[in-house]
């Protein structure tokens, strides 16, 4: 029996058989990837967005807006005299696709910096690739904070720079007493749901008084739960809706709202995943009204937006093209690098990293945002209607810009925890115990 | 006995496949460890990830390709008991971080700590121990197997019903997993492991010792379920494919075949799982989507329904071009080729790359063997080589 | 209606006006002060302007506010001017009502918010209770039974005396009703007779005004409150069981109407089409292309859109599926398992192709006029658009229906179906009725496409979220047989509108799926299954 086998051993290898597959195989598995040409004259730049599958309705915008501000940035003649030149790999809204994604890009493309990822779960599957091989990410999309990472710069909101002031000017303005939260389930919306459930209820707000529902992603059919909405605020008080509902349900919930006759001046929603991009897919008419929170809108005039626009629009060779939140906060997140690289005079990720916190960079809303040591960025917070012609009209803005809290105070577990990357060299430290780690034991 | 089966069992492409692993699963680790970084035979630490990737996805294959290669069982749903493999080996590096987690608390994870959860759900007890997480590695996915099997096989549900439903079983656990309640991190799913049984997930010497372990999984597998076709089971089984009633008639229970069969490569599937987790870095509800499985399926008609080998190499041809066209200029386009890919083989390959090989190569060879023979037999000179070529 | 009656009153407001600026030199007074202050572009002082401009009882108050309510009144910040722009083009100062020829450069609309838009319903509602439009007096009354604000009691009182129209008496009654609830110094009787027509009232809106009225009540009207509200919600509570057949016929429909293309090409001929969800999408997007160009060059026939774009979507999709049938399908006869293979990678490639040409991200697809909204039938709201997808669904089933059992297709496809050799030597020539039956089933999936562009994103991934749902669907209800996809679709819809208020949205779809699965055990071949030979084929 065995020496059947060895046998067959002997006789394939007297071929040679053994030494040709390894060497075919060795051969396979290196030479697509055989380390790219040292190119010297350019700085490479990954972008790590699906263009394909479900997040590419709203990721390869982003794609695109990475392209165009190095475009811009190429023909003011690069950085540090060096062309930059994109990188483009499509993870497919595949999560672990973005973690090999982003290995390759590193590893092989040898890129300076990435920008890339939208959802929360694709984030925290590089997380650990970017960690490993010390590489840097901007991450553009408002999320659900408790989070601060070395090598992470967040450019969207944390919770504190979207949900609380939203609720706060619905409280004020509106005498809001009843809150609808309504969210897809998963980590984002739970975790604001939570923040804002503590943080109400700091505020007086009874149990009874919030309602508190999950759809599963994609969800279409919200007869039943808008007709809950609706009963919800017929109890005598003034209602509002808090959504967190995900991009692509949006669109059969808002037409299920405008259709059942719940209009903005009943029962307001105010959302946080509702920008122009998505509003370009709905009718607008039935929706005047109702809310939206970010740090960015098209509509805004200031002199630097309006050349952003046209700017955009004559990149995309498309007059109607929208701008919208995410990518404001690409265009502030790459000047901060653009910024800090030159500073350095150098793209290595360690002096860049360091360089980074204290950076400024003028937003497109006339200010000016800072990174700070969490790796967050301040950002003013804007509520805007909409409007009939799918633009956001601004009702109330923040005086100041408000500082992104990388852990929230409302909840339990992070709320002695804050990021400090400059004098603590700790993402995590405990302003209690005294010590990097969490709750520290 | 078992030599017995594992010996005739073994033909030559089957010998040729398991040495070619085998070399692949010591030269690889070896080359990346040992030689110096940079020089050309060197394979660098990512790819060594990505081709443990591809070699977990060969696993799954072969599981699906032993049910419906040789029992006719198509399942749609075979992705959720890789995924199952994958959360119980995930849920075991999940216990393994500890304190080293963000909130620092000594056992919740991360997620359970935001979201408030005070005290850990009893689901989750024994798997910081790894002899108790590998055991669950093969019996949840097991059990799920063996309960669908039993409802399913026993009403006589095949064909597409037995497919359909499988999707919707795998359908729902993605609904459930995705759910925050369900205590398995929802969207987001378990990640940022730190340590394997003590050793570093990310360093370069416990990667390679996964990838070798598995193509070392991948060598057993493949001979369990080469003993298992060869054997007078698998004659049964294929008899099950070809004609269940039939073979029923004969007096052989069907549905104990499959069941035995279906529970089997469910198990496998958990394997492959397991040697995935800390490989990618990451498990997620999204490994339950349907659109998963029928993408496993996809690989193991391109490489060859009904030839192990096959299975194997298609995951890893398909994976190989995905991860070809996902970079580079052909991104956008990536899609257009995969698809292609699937309807060209589909339909000028139906028995896949192997199967199609096959069927050239074993006339070709009954040929020249011939054409040999009669040469020899003419010169009166015996050729060994050739005549043992024959056998 | 409401342009009829502005032109009325626009003739008489400029000829009353006309007077007006001979007789009176130009000079500010309150009125033209509280205009001005529309120019400020702060919402409070908006507000302000709205309350004096509307307790002016100047005629021009009511084509101001009715102007900021629709976005066509503009102020210009500098000058302080506010002008009107009519329905008509022309536009004339809101102070004086003359006629100006142009907008100043400068000139922005006056910006509204939540808010303003509340106070400007509630002040059009006082200002149109004596509108000659019956419906007019019926919304205005509705709005002041929601604001029950205390200065229209003697308008409604007034109104209701006059009034003949049925309804409109009926809502200024129960508008006077609130109003009294609420009146400090009102009488018990009043009270509780208020009480009483609100309580017959017994929607979700009387609900909401009796809670909030509760507090610091009379005793006796405190009670007689909290009787009604008791009565009413259980009265609602009835409604809602209805509410959820309701929303379970639609969601049916919904599901019926993407499954049963498929029911004809997987259940009649057999054929597992996985790109069956894009024909769905490619129906979608027909719609959005033909919106387009109606948008673009006939606005005037949006309203048709969507008859036009049904026989459009049924071609389009139709004749993709014949060139899919004729260039891949018919390859793989016979071979149920890699027709799902080959159809899976077609349907990868019609995503990309379209995302590829129509962009990644959502199209909008308006509905039309008559598709918009919602009636009230007793307590449950049903909306237009779902009624008409209902109606359609059965439409397009029966003629389905009809097209199997009575045409000389429909005979030869059965025919096929049921015994290929058999048909074929009668000298039907099958793969002609292969191509068209497969055609037919795309065809209905892009019609499908049509209704489902109503209510849900016209996205790449439309089809998607719809392809398990239809394979459940079909299976359960029996394959080959349309009846049972009908049955199957409506028990679905049902039972999944009747489990989520119990268990949520997600739990209530994981318990579907449980039960399919359960159910398949018991009956392996679907509700409603094939008996015969040819099942064990």
């Amino acid at each position: 029996m065995i020496t059947q086998l060895t046998h067959d051993i002997a006789r394939l290898s007297r071929r040679g058989w053994l030494a040709a597959a390894a060497g075919l195989v060795l051969g396979l598995a290196s030479s697509p990837f055989s380390p790219a040409k040292a190119a010297d004259d350019t700085i490479k730049v990954g972008v790590l967005h699906s263009l394909s599958g479900t997040m590419a309705i709203s990721e390869t915008t982003l794609k695109d807006t990475i392209l165009f501000l190095i475009d811009e940035q190429n023909k003011k003649g690069g950085v540090l005299g060096k062309k930059l030149e994109a990188v483009v790999v499509d993870p497919a809204s595949n999560w672990p696709l973005f973690a090999e994604k982003a290995r390759e890009l590193i590893t092989k493309d040898k890129v300076a910096v990435v920008f890339g990822c939208w959802t929360s779960v694709s984030r925290k599957s590089v997380l650990p690739v970017f960690k490993e091989l010390n590489n840097i990410l901007f991450y553009p999309v408002q999320y659900e904070g408790e989070e601060s990472e070395r090598n992470v710069f967040y450019t969207g909101a944390a919770p504190n720079q979207q949900a609380i002031p939203a609720v706060d000017y619905l409280m004020k303005d509106e005498k809001v007493k009843r809150w609808v939260l309504a969210g897809t389930d998963y980590v984002y919306p739970r975790t604001t749901n939570k923040i804002l459930e503590a943080y109400l209820k700091s505020k007086g707000v009874k149990q009874e008084d919030i309602m508190i529902n999950y759809t599963p992603f994609g969800h279409s059919d919200w007869q039943t739960i808008v007709a809950d909405i609706k009963k919800f605020g017929s109890a005598g008080k003034k209602t509002a809706v808090v959504s967190t509902i995900n991009g692509d349900a949006n669109v059969p919930f808002y037409k299920e709202l405008g259709n059942q006759g719940i209009k903005a001046t009943d029962i307001p929603v105010v959302a946080f995943s509702v920008g122009e991009e998505e509003l370009a897919g709905i009718d607008t008419k039935p929706l005047v009204g109702h809310l939206a929170a970010w740090n960015y809108f098209e509509s805004i005039k200031t002199p630097a937006n309006e050349k952003f626009i046209k700017d955009w629009q004559a990149y995309t060779k498309n007059p109607k093209r929208v701008t919208n939140d995410p990518m404001e906060a690409y265009y502030i997140g790459f000047n901060m690098w653009v910024k800090a690289v030159e500073k350095v005079k150098s793209t290595d990720p360690d002096k860049v990293i360091d360089a980074l916190p204290g950076i400024e960079a003028p937003n497109l809303t006339g200010g000016v945002s800072k990174m700070l040591p969490n790796h967050h960025i301040t950002k003013p917070v804007f509520i805007g209607e909409i409007k009939g012609n799918g633009q956001f009209d601004v009702v109330w803005k923040t005086p100041g810009l408000v500082a992104g809290d990388a852990w929230s105070k409302e909840l339990e577990g992070s709320r002695d925890l804050i990021g400090d990357w400059v004098g603590k060299k700790c993402g995590n430290w405990n302003t209690k115990t005294n010590k990097c780690g969490g709750q520290g034991s | 006995m078992s030599a017995h089966i594992l010996t005739r069992s073994l033909d030559r492409a089957a010998t040729a496949f398991i040495l070619i692993v085998a070399a692949v699963g010591i030269l690889v680790p070896l080359s990346n460890l040992l030689l110096p970084q940079g020089s050309f035979l060197q394979v660098p630490t990512y790819l060594v990830a990505l081709w443990g990737k591809y070699v977990c996805y060969a696993i799954l294959a072969l599981s699906i390709d032993l049910i419906w290669g040789y029992c006719g069982i198509l399942s749609l749903g075979h992705g959720a008991f890789f995924a199952l493999g994958g959360y119980a080996m995930g849920m075991y590096l999940m216990r393994q971080i500890g304190s080293r987690g963000v909130y620092g608390n000594p056992i919740l994870p991360d997620f359970m700590v935001f979201l408030n959860w005070d005290k850990l759900p009893w689901y989750w007890y024994g798997f910081d121990m790894f002899p108790f997480a590998a055991l669950m590695v093969l019996v949840v996915p097991g059990l799920l197997a063996f309960c669908f099997g039993w409802l399913a096989f026993r009403s006589r549900v095949t064909g597409v019903y037995l497919s359909i439903i499988t999707q919707a079983m795998t359908y729902a656990l993605l609904l459930a997993f995705f759910r925050n309640d369900f205590g398995f991190g929802g969207n987001n799913g378990l990640t940022d492991f730190k340590d394997i049984l003590g050793f570093n997930v990310q360093a370069d010497g416990t990667r390679a010792a996964l990838f070798a372990l598995s193509c070392l999984a991948l060598i057993i597998g493949f001979l369990i379920c080469r003993a298992i076709v060869t054997s007078k089971l698998g004659k049964v089984l294929i008899a099950v494919r070809d004609a269940e009633s039939r073979t029923r008639f004969l007096g052989y229970r069907v549905e104990s075949y499959k069941l035995f069969v279906f529970t089997l490569s469910a198990c496998m599937a958990g394997v492959a799982g397991a040697l995935y987790v800390p490989q990618v870095g990451i498990i997620n509800p999204s490994e339950f989507a349907p659109g998963n499985s029928i993408e496993a399926v996809i690989w193991v008609a391109v490489g060859g329904r009904g030839t192990l080998v096959g299975a194997a190499l298609g995951a890893v041809v398909v994976n190989y071009a995905k991860t070809f066209f996902t970079s580079g200029p052909l991104a956008p386009y990536w899609l257009f080729m995969l698809g292609a890919l699937f309807i060209l083989v589909t339909l000028l390959l139906p028995k896949g790359i192997v199967g199609t090989f096959n069927s050239w190569w074993e006339p070709w060879r009954a040929q020249r063997v011939a054409a040999v023979e009669s040469a020899a037999r003419e010169d009166g000179i015996s050729e060994p080589n050739s005549a043992e070529q024959a056998q | 209606m409401f342009g009829y009656f502005l032109e009325r009153f626009r003739a008489l407001v400029l000829s009353v006006l006309l007077i007006a600026c001979f007789a009176l030199p130009a000079f500010a007074g309150p009125f033209e002060d509280a205009v001005a202050k529309f120019a400020n572009d702060e919402f409070s002082d908006t507000a302000e302007a709205i309350e004096a401009v509307a307790s002016s009882g100047n005629p021009l108050a009511f084509p101001i506010i009715s102007a900021l309510q629709e976005e066509r009144l503009s102020a210009d910040p500098e000058s302080k001017k506010v002008f009107i722009t009519q329905a008509d083009g022309k536009i004339i100062d809101a102070a004086t009502g003359a006629v100006v020829d142009k907008l100043p450069d400068n000139a922005a609309s006056v910006r509204l918010n939540n808010r303003l838009r509340r106070t400007v319903e509630a002040a059009l509602g006082s200002l149109t209770l004596l509108s000659p439009d019956p419906a007019k007096r019926v919304a205005a009354a509705q709005s002041v039974f929601k604001s029950h604000d205390e200065n229209a009691l003697p308008v409604v009182e007034g109104a209701l005396a006059k009034e003949t129209d049925k309804a409109a008496k009926q809502a200024f009654t129960e508008a006077r009703a609130a109003i009294i609830l609420f009146k400090s110094d009102a009488s018990d009787n009043d009270k509780l007779d208020a009480v009483a027509v609100i309580k017959a009232r017994g929607d979700q809106e009387a609900l909401a005004l009796l809670t909030s009225a509760g507090s610091d009540q009379p005793p006796l009207v405190a009670q007689a409150i909290t009787g009604a509200i008791s009565s009413i919600q259980s009265n609602l509570a009835m409604w809602s069981a209805v509410q959820n057949a309701w929303y379970g016929l639609s969601l049916g429909s919904v599901l019926l109407l993407a499954a049963i293309g498929l029911a004809i090409t997987f259940g009649v001929m057999g054929v597992i089409n996985m790109a069956h969800g894009e024909m769905v999408m490619i129906g979608a997007y027909t719609t959005f292309v033909v919106q387009e160009v109606i948008r673009t060059r006939y606005p005037g026939l949006f309203d048709y859109s969507l008859l036009i774009a049904v026989p459009l979507a049924f071609l389009v999709a139709g004749g993709i599926g014949v060139a899919i049938e004729r260039s891949i399908i018919r390859f793989l006869y016979g071979r149920p398992l890699e027709t799902l293979l080959a159809t899976w990678g077609l349907s990868l490639v019609l995503q990309q192709a379209v995302r590829t040409m129509f962009g990644p991200t959502n199209r909008e697809v308006g509905n039309p006029s008559w598709m918009s909204g919602a009636f009230e039938l007793g307590q449950i709201t049903i909306t237009y658009n779902r009624l008409w997808i209902l109606c359609f669904t059965l439409a397009v089933f029966v003629i389905l229906l009809a097209m199997l059992g009575y045409t000389a297709l429909g005979l030869e496809m059965r025919a096929v179906t049921q015994n290929r050799r058999m048909a074929a030597s009668m000298g039907i020539a099958t793969s002609r009725v292969d191509a068209l039956t497969f055609g037919l089933g795309s065809g209905i999936a892009g019609i499908a496409g049509v209704a489902l562009s109503q209510i849900d994103n016209v996205s790449p991934n439309l089809g998607q979220s719809y392809i398990i749902d239809s394979f459940m669907v079909v299976v359960f209800g029996g394959v080959g047989n349309l009846w049972g996809t009908l049955v199957g679709a409506f028990t679905l819809g049902i039972a999944n509108k009747f489990l989520e208020p119990v268990a949520g949205a997600v739990l209530g779809k994981i318990a579907i799926l449980v039960l399919i699965i359960l159910f398949i055990q018991k009956r392996p071949r679907g509700l409603f299954a094939l008996k015969g030979r040819a099942v064990e084929a």
